[in-house]
C-alpha cells in the first residue's frame, strides 16, 4: 500500500452542503432575486460585480454630462439675457430720442411763435402741419389759457371749448411745465397720448400746448424689432397698465399680469423660474421723462430639450459609452465568474478525490490485512482436512471412510469459497496501485459483479451479461477499471427494485476502443438531473449519498483515457456507456 | 525411497506439521522450521531438494531468508507461499530469485506439481 493514511480536511460536508444549496438546490432562506428564484453566491457576486463596475464606469460620465448640462445651461440662459439686454438699450434709446425729438419739436413752435399767432385756427393748423409733415405720429393740436378752456383746436375732432382744468395733468402742466401721458383712449378712441408745456405770457398769464400722438408711434418702433415668436416687448405705465400690445400679457389698456418692476436708472434682466422647467427672462428700463416703462419678457422653453436638440452628438456619445460599458461590464463579469465557479468546483473535486482516495486506502488496508488473517487459519483448516482425508484414503478399513470423506470434502470446498472472498479482498485492495497490465474485460466484469452476488441472489435480481466473442484484451488499470465498474454496478442495483433487471454487454466498437453498457430497468433519472449526474456532491440518494461516485467514475475513466456517457428515461431504467481505449494513453 | 527431499519454512507450526505429515503420505520427505534463523541451519545442516518459504515470518524476513539461502546455495529452488495471494497479484510478488509463488490456502496437489518441477529443473 503506497498511499499513508494522513490528516486530510475534512471539508466534504460543508461543501457538499454548500454545493447542494448554492449550485443545485438553492436554499428558500437564500435572499431572492427580483424574478422569484433565490440567488446562488455566484449569482450574487455576478450581480454585484456588474453593477459596482458599470456604476464605477457610468457615474463619471453621468457627472460629466451633467455638468455639461448646467454649463450649456448656463451659457444659453446668459446668452438669452444679453440679447434681452441689447434689444432694452437699443430701444429704450430709440424711444427716448423719439419723445424727446416731439417734445423738442413742440418746445421749439412755442419758443418761435406768439401765442397771438398760435391761438387762430389757420396758424395752428399750419404748425400742425408743419410738424406732421416733419416729424410724424401728430393728431392733433391744441391751445389752452389758464383757466383750463380749450382756446383753439385743430385736428379730426371737434374739442374746441373743452374745460380741462380739473384734470390732473393740467395741474401737472402748472406746476413741471411739461407733461408726458399714459396711453388713453379718450374722446377720440384709439389709443393715444399727449404732450403738453406751459408757456409763460408776458404779464404773468401763461397758456398750454397740447398735442396728441398717435400711440401707433411707439407701437411701430416695437414692432420694428422682430423679435422671435417667444419675446414679448411692450410699454407699460408705472401703474401697471400695459401700453402697446403684448402677445402674451394682455391688451391696451390692460392691466399687465406682473408686479411693477421697481425704478432703475439703468437697464435691468432678470431671470426667474416659473415651473416644469420653463425659465422667464424679464427685461424692463424705464423711459426717462415718460410714465413709460419697456418690457422685454421672454419665456425659455424647457432649456434640457433645448440641450438635448443642441448636443444630440454628445448623447449619442453618451448612450454608446454607456451600453459598451455595459455589455463589455455584463460579459467579463460573467467570464470572471464562471471563471471562479468553475475554479471552485475543481478544488472541491480535487480535495474530495484525494478525500475519497484516502478513504479508499484505508478499506483497502484494512481489507488486505483483514485477507491475510484469514488466509492463515484457512490454510491450516485445509491442510487439516487434507490430512484427514490422506489418513482416511490410505487407512485400510478406517470407520466410517466414505461418509468422512464427504464430510471432509465439505470443509475442503468451504475453506475454497472462503479463499475466494479473501482473494477479492485482496485484488481489491490492490487498486490503489495504479500499473497497466493487459485485462480480460470480460473476467474483469465477473469478478466485479462477484463482489455484488449475494446482494443480487437476495434480491432475486437477474443480471444479463453478454460479451463479444471477440472481445479483445485491454491495457489499462485494472483496480481503477474495477472502481470504475463497482460503482456503475451499485448504482443500478440502488436504481432497480427486488427481482429488477441489469444487463451488461461489451463489445469493441471502432478501432482501438471497446464499449461497456450496463443498462438497469430501475426509477431512470430525471432529465433536469442528467446533466448534472457528474458534477461533484451532486445526489439523488438524498443524505445517504456523497454525491461524488459518479464524478469520481468519471475522473477515473477520463484518466485512463475513456469516456462515460448515460441515457435515461423516466420509469424505464438507465444505461451508463464506458468507453475505453485498447492501449492505454501514456 | 522418498522422491526428494523438502524443507517447509512457516512460522504456523500447525500448518507446518500437517504439510510435513500429508507429503510424508506421497513419499516426499520432509522437514519443516518455524522461523528464518532455524531454516537456515537446517539448510546448511543437510541437503534438500526444494525448499518453500513463507513470504511472511518473525524475526529475518522470508525474502531475506531467501537471499540468504540463495547465496550459499544458488541452485537450491525455493518456492514462495504468501498470505496476500490474489486471482492476479501473487505472481507480481513473486521475488526474483524464487522459482514460483503459491497463494494460501495451498492447493497440496499444485504445490506438489511445482516442487516437482522444480527439482527438475535444477536436478
Amino acid at each position: 500500500m503506497k498511499l499513508t493514511e494522513r490528516p486530510m480536511p475534512t471539508v466534504l460536508p460543508e461543501l457538499k452542503m454548500a454545493e447542494n444549496k448554492y449550485v443545485n438546490q438553492p436554499d428558500e432562506n437564500l435572499p431572492s432575486g427580483p424574478f422569484g428564484p433565490p440567488l446562488s453566491p455566484y449569482s450574487r457576486l455576478r450581480r454585484f460585480s456588474s453593477l459596482l463596475t458599470s456604476l464605477i464606469a457610468l457615474i463619471p460620465l453621468a457627472i460629466l454630462t451633467f455638468i455639461n448640462y448646467h454649463q450649456d445651461t448656463d451659457a444659453y440662459r446668459a446668452e438669452n439675457r444679453y440679447a434681452i439686454s441689447r434689444i432694452l438699450s437699443n430701444t429704450k434709446r430709440t424711444l427716448e430720442f423719439v419723445l424727446e425729438e416731439r417734445r423738442s419739436a413742440l418746445s421749439f413752435v412755442l419758443r418761435e411763435k406768439h401765442y397771438e399767432e398760435l391761438n387762430t385756427n389757420e396758424g395752428l393748423a399750419n404748425t400742425l402741419q408743419n410738424l406732421k409733415n416733419s416729424f410724424g405720429g401728430f393728431i392733433d393740436l391744441g391751445i389752452i389759457d389758464s383757466g383750463g378752456i380749450q382756446r383753439s383746436y385743430v385736428g379730426p375732432y371737434n374739442l374746441a371749448g373743452i374745460n380741462y382744468r380739473d384734470q390732473d395733468w393740467f395741474e401737472e402742466v402748472i406746476l413741471r411745465g411739461v407733461h408726458v401721458s399714459d396711453v388713453f383712449m379718450g374722446h377720440r378712441n384709439f389709443p393715444h397720448f399727449v404732450i403738453a408745456f406751459k408757456k409763460e405770457k408776458p404779464g404773468g398769464d401763461f397758456y398750454v400746448l397740447r398735442a396728441t400722438l398717435d400711440m401707433e408711434l411707439l407701437t411701430r418702433l416695437i414692432y420694428n424689432l422682430e423679435l422671435d415668436r417667444r419675446t414679448d416687448a411692450f410699454i407699460i405705465n408705472q401703474n401697471g397698465i400695459i401700453q402697446t400690445p403684448s402677445v402674451f400679457y394682455g391688451g391696451v389698456l390692460e392691466r399687465a399680469r406682473f408686479e411693477v418692476p421697481p425704478f432703475m436708472m439703468d437697464r435691468e434682466v432678470i431671470d426667474e423660474y416659473l415651473e416644469e422647467g420653463q425659465w422667464l427672462t424679464t427685461g424692463y428700463a424705464y423711459i426717462s421723462e415718460s410714465p413709460y416703462i419697456l418690457m422685454v419678457m421672454k419665456r425659455l422653453d424647457k432649456p434640457f430639450w433645448h440641450w438635448v436638440d443642441h448636443r444630440a452628438d454628445l448623447l449619442w456619445f453618451l448612450g454608446i459609452s454607456a451600453a459598451l460599458i455595459l455589455v463589455v461590464v455584463f460579459y467579463s463579469t460573467t467570464y470572471m465568474v464562471n471563471r471562479l465557479k468553475e475554479s471552485d468546483l475543481k478544488r472541491a473535486r480535487v480535495f474530495h478525490n484525494a478525500e475519497y482516495t484516502n478513504k479508499m486506502a484505508t478499506i483497502g488496508r484494512m481489507a488486505a490485512g483483514v485477507a491475510h488473517e484469514i488466509n492463515n487459519p484457512l490454510a491450516i483448516i485445509n491442510e487439516k482436512a487434507g490430512l484427514l482425508k490422506d489418513m482416511a484414503e490410505h487407512t485400510p478399513e478406517y470407520p466410517q471412510k466414505e461418509k468422512t470423506l464427504i464430510q471432509i470434502n465439505s470443509i475442503i470446498k468451504s475453506v475454497e469459497r472462503c479463499s475466494n472472498v479473501t482473494h477479492r479482498l485482496l485484488g481489491f485492495s490492490r487498486r490503489m496501485e495504479v500499473q497497466k497490465e493487459n485485462i480480460d474485460l470480460a473476467d474483469l466484469l465477473k469478478e466485479v459483479m462477484g463482489f455484488q452476488s449475494s446482494e443480487i441472489m437476495h434480491r432475486n435480481i437477474i443480471v444479463e451479461s453478454s460479451f463479444a466473442p471477440e472481445l479483445p484484451s485491454l491495457e489499462s488499470d485494472r483496480g481503477q477499471l474495477q472502481q470504475v465498474f463497482l460503482n456503475i454496478f451499485n448504482n443500478a442495483l440502488a436504481a432497480i427494485p427486488n427481482g429488477g433487471q441489469i444487463e451488461i454487454t461489451a463489445a469493441p466498437i471502432n478501432s482501438g476502443e471497446v464499449a461497456v453498457t450496463v443498462t438497469d430497468n430501475g426509477v431512470g433519472i430525471p432529465e433536469k438531473d442528467l446533466k448534472h449526474i457528474f458534477e461533484p456532491f451532486f445526489s439523488t440518494k438524498g443524505e445517504f449519498g456523497t454525491g461524488l461516485g459518479l464524478s469520481i467514475t468519471q475522473d477515473i475513466v477520463q484518466k485512463l483515457g475513456g469516456r462515460i456517457t448515460v441515457n435515461s428515461a423516466v420509469g424505464t431504467g438507465t444505461s451508463f456507456i464506458v468507453t475505453l481505449p485498447l492501449k492505454s494513453r501514456g | 525411497m522418498s522422491r526428494f527431499r523438502v524443507l517447509i519454512i512457516d512460522d504456523e507450526e500447525e500448518l507446518a506439521t500437517t504439510l510435513v505429515e500429508r507429503l510424508t503420505y506421497r513419499d516426499i520427505e520432509a522437514e519443516y522450521a518455524l522461523d528464518g534463523i532455524s531454516a537456515l541451519a537446517k539448510v546448511v545442516a543437510q541437503p534438500y531438494d526444494v525448499v518453500v518459504l513463507d513470504l511472511k515470518l518473525p524475526g529475518i524476513s522470508g525474502e531475506v531468508v531467501l537471499r540468504r539461502i540463495k547465496a550459499q546455495f544458488p541452485h537450491l529452488p525455493v518456492i514462495m507461499i504468501t498470505g496476500h495471494g490474489t486471482p492476479h497479484g501473487h505472481e507480481a510478488e513473486k521475488p526474483e530469485q524464487a522459482f514460483d509463488i503459491v497463494a494460501k490456502p495451498i492447493g497440496l496437489d499444485a504445490l506438489i506439481e511445482k516442487m516437482e518441477a522444480a527439482v527438475k529443473k535444477h536436478e
